[in-house]
């Protein structure tokens, strides 16, 4: 059984934040459950796809975000409890589902995750997905601890019953990936079937319909805010005449300094749990006890900006800041000391902080950024690639393992910005330039964004060649399945769609299936997409080996290793693929033969045949 | 009890994750409040890899710069590249077995002879246990065991209020039958090659 099916209320288990979210989910009988994966909300979502196999639990990783929540909306408004989980990016793909189910609304409880990722740590930028409280005018809870991850989604679902409204659960991966105890609740009953009630003057946005709804969503928002005043999620604690206010995983750091600066009798600490609508009873009250405020919240000064708005409301002219008091910034994410001397600046309480070292002395270190793996497919993908284009090349990338191809040596990714959008700037590009454009696209993302763009080049009559590196998985968040994935060694029935097929459906006329391992073959076929006049598509085949081996698909490999005496040490290997199974010592090439994969791709570029498989 | 705030760094593959995961099942296994951190992602594919295990009752769950009691470095040169989350009173173990970036392959960077290494980390902390964690856990009959002799390391250099038996019976329950055995050897290497250590 799976460990989040625990059905002991009363247990401490030690659970990711990820972990804790499904598993308030499971207390609160969620039987529905949609997503795209994305780092850091990755987790939730395996472990609805563990438990759907063993329980009546539906749930599916939907093309994309957009998809997963109007999935999840065709669910919640027959009645059923949904879940739907994305990365803060993916926020921005579902939006226009997001803003007008924010007007029909929904019957059974429904929340939505935005994992936001300050500091970047594996995403393209970092937005406040606060703003999409305000935006759409949904509920926002934001939790503090791993216990809360759990709690806060138990009444999320019952918040969002209330006000027949979808909530939006906000965290961040300083939450996501945090490991702490969580005391289990009782699991409440499924309710996996419903029956859907027309109600077409509600549920049909024309605008004569949406006129009523937008005073309807304003009426929900008015009971909302009371909600958030007198539910348990916001709260003052003390009463001093300092007030500092924090939501999210700020707020440990508030607590932790308070507490370590002995402030806990001058100050008054305003928790804020329910985050949007703004508790407007319990800021006023807090308004009036303190003498000065300090918001402590990562990336942009929200919370600031409406204190301030509600203090001049009540013409209160304390003094109220939180962006630019120490190293609090809209930039990356906050840590202990940062907010610790913050608060002392502010407040100017002595404060000696931990004797840092001088590292002056401490030469440059080479980096260790992420790379791609030995025996990775995408790596003989570009280098094939490479070999078939002009210098001047101009290569748009997309989102996943194979962005990494922007390091050197591979260096073939000039820009990307969102899910999709290589194929669709590469429109512009190859309008725009005299260059030769090559885009790559994963399979999961092409499924996820890249065909309407697709379709647009086939349309438009662009020339560019759009290469799809079929691995076979979703590889960067953990190896889900996507629509061109077969599911069968995953334990679940789905239909797998080629996309090859697809490819051909939106009118690409040059297509080039290829197995990047057969190196000359693949070079071959990039020398005629990328002569061809139009649209054309190189399908570069290949199982990513992490994948193959969790499903049991990758037997022993053979290993390679280079013989010296063939060797004239050109480093064409070494330099050219930087695989991390290759290494120096004393200035000649060696391969590591536990990392070596056995993808030969090395061997098959040696102009000396030097790399040759180790016979054990 | 006193906060205890130990971080953890090595390179994807180490399994340093699993290590800081099971210090944090110990620590609710025996009722003490703890908090682990991870980073997740992207920075797996070969990357950096740095967790936290915070003991005590403390919420926040990063380590600040300077504020580490102990690390525990998996890879040497990423010990020395984490060497800002010390202060002078920091315990500092290492791993000593050089695993080079791919960087310094393709000749962007030299990667720092292992003594020149050691001495810029004792020349900034007063405690330092160095050690060869994969000549160990070869020892110990399973090269994958590296994580075990860093755990034991870190019981054994008696930073943490965490008992041996306590930590054993944790790995104990959460180890697959086959490894165990290795598991639990390379655990007594490191925990008796750091208290040899600490004698001299």
């Amino acid at each position: 059984m799976h460990k989040l099916l625990t059905d002991s209320p009363g247990k401490v288990m030690l659970l990711l934040g990820n972990e804790a979210i499904a598993r308030g989910a499971l207390e609160a009988g969620v039987a529905f459950a949609t997503c795209y994966p994305g780092t850091p909300s990755s987790e939730i979502p395996e472990q609805f796809f563990s438990i759907s196999r063993e329980t009546d639990l539906y749930f599916e990783y939907s093309t994309n975000e957009k998809v997963a929540l109007e999935v999840g909306a065709g669910a919640a408004v027959s009645g059923l409890r949904t879940m739907v989980t994305m990365k803060h990016v993916g926020v921005n793909a579902a939006a226009d589902a997001l803003m007008t189910l924010a007007y029909t609304g929904v019957k059974g409880g429904m929340v939505i995750i935005s994992a936001d990722d300050p500091s970047l740590f594996s995403s393209q930028n970092e937005q406040d997905n606060r703003y999409y409280a305000r935006l759409s005018g949904l509920p926002m809870l934001e939790p503090t601890t791993t216990q809360e991850m759990k709690d806060m989604t138990v009444a999320a679902f019952d918040i969002s019953e209330e006000l027949r409204l979808p909530v939006i659960l906000r965290t961040t991966t300083r939450l996501n990936h945090v490991r702490g105890s969580v005391e289990l609740g009782s699991l409440r009953p499924r309710i996996t079937k419903s029956i859907f009630k027309k109600d077409p003057f509600h549920l049909v946005t024309v605008p004569a319909v949406s006129r009523n709804l937008h005073k309807v969503l304003l009426d929900k928002y008015d009971r909302a805010t009371k909600m958030a005043d007198n539910g348990p999620w916001n709260r003052i604690i003390g009463n001093g005449k300092w007030g500092i206010v924090a939501n999210g995983v700020s707020l440990n750091y508030v607590k932790d300094a308070v507490s370590d600066l002995g402030m806990t009798d001058d100050v008054s600490i305003f928790a804020l749990g329910f985050s949007w609508p703004m508790p407007n009873a319990i800021c006023s009250k807090f308004l009036q006890q303190v003498d000065k405020v300090l918001v402590v919240e990562e990336l942009e000064p929200i919370l600031e900006h409406d204190l301030k708005a509600m203090a001049q409301e009540m013409n209160v002219t304390i003094s109220i800041k939180g962006k630019g008091v120490g190293g609090l910034s809209r930039l990356y994410e906050y840590d202990p000391a940062m907010v610790r001397s913050a608060i002392a600046e502010y407040f100017e309480v002595e404060y000696e902080g931990a004797l840092k070292l001088d590292l002056s002395s401490i030469p440059e270190l080479p980096a260790r950024p992420p790379n791609l793996c030995a025996g990775c497919p995408h790596r003989a993908t570009y280098y094939a690639v490479k070999q078939a284009a002009d210098a001047d090349t101009i290569y748009p990338t997309d989102i996943g393992c194979y962005t990494l191809g922007v390091s050197a040596p591979i260096s073939m990714a000039d820009f990307g910005i969102c899910m999709g959008s290589s194929v669709s700037s590469s429109c512009g590009f190859s309008r725009a330039t005299n260059q030769k454009v090559i885009s790559f696209i994963g399979d999961s993302t092409f499924f996820h964004s890249g065909i309407t763009g697709l379709i647009n080049a086939v349309h438009n009559n662009h020339q560019f060649t759009l290469v799809i590196l079929d691995n076979g998985t979703t590889a960067m968040t953990g190896h889900q399945p996507h629509p061109g994935v077969d599911t069968a060694p995953l334990g679940v029935e789905r239909t797998r769609i080629s996309i090859e097929d697809v490819v051909r459906g939106c009118g690409v006329k040059d297509i080039h299936v290829v197995k990047p391992f057969q190196i000359k073959k693949t070079i071959e076929a990039a020398k005629a997409a990328v002569n061809f006049k139009g649209v054309s598509v190189i399908i570069s085949q290949e199982i990513c080996p992490l994948f193959a081996k969790a499903i049991g698909q990758k037997g022993k490999s053979r290993v390679f290793h280079v013989n010296p005496e063939r060797c004239k040490n050109h480093r064409i290997c070494i330099n050219q693929l930087a695989c991390p199974a290759m290494y120096l010592k004393e200035e000649r090439v060696f391969i590591d033969k536990n990392q070596c994969n056995g993808c030969s791709i090395c061997a098959q570029i040696c102009p000396e045949n030097a790399i040759v498989p180790l016979k054990e | 009890m006193e906060t205890r705030r130990c971080v953890f760094v090595g390179v994807g593959g180490q399994g340093n994750l699993l290590a800081s995961r099971l210090l944090g099942e110990t620590a609710l296994f025996i009722n003490i409040p703890s908090v682990v951190s991870e980073i997740h992602g992207m920075a797996q594919r070969g990357g950096i890899v740095e967790s936290a295990v915070l003991l005590g009752n403390v919420t926040s769950p990063i380590v600040s710069d300077g504020e580490a009691d102990v690390l525990i470095g998996f890879e040497p040169l990423e010990t020395l590249r984490a060497l800002k989350k010390c202060n002078k009173k920091s315990v500092v173990i290492t791993n000593t077995h050089p695993f080079p970036p791919f960087t310094v392959s393709i000749g962007q960077g030299t990667y720092p002879s292992l003594d020149k290494i050691l001495d810029l980390i004792r020349s900034k902390v007063d405690n330092v246990i160095a050690l060869n964690g994969n000549e160990l856990a070869e020892k110990a009959g399973n090269p994958l065991s590296l994580n075990m002799v860093m755990l034991g390391a870190l019981i054994g250099s008696d930073t943490i209020p965490i008992r041996v038996d306590s930590i054993k019976e944790v790995i104990s329950n959460s180890t697959k039958k086959a490894y165990l055995d290795s598991n639990l050897k390379a655990f007594d290497l490191g925990m008796g090659e750091t208290r040899k250590l600490k004698k001299v």
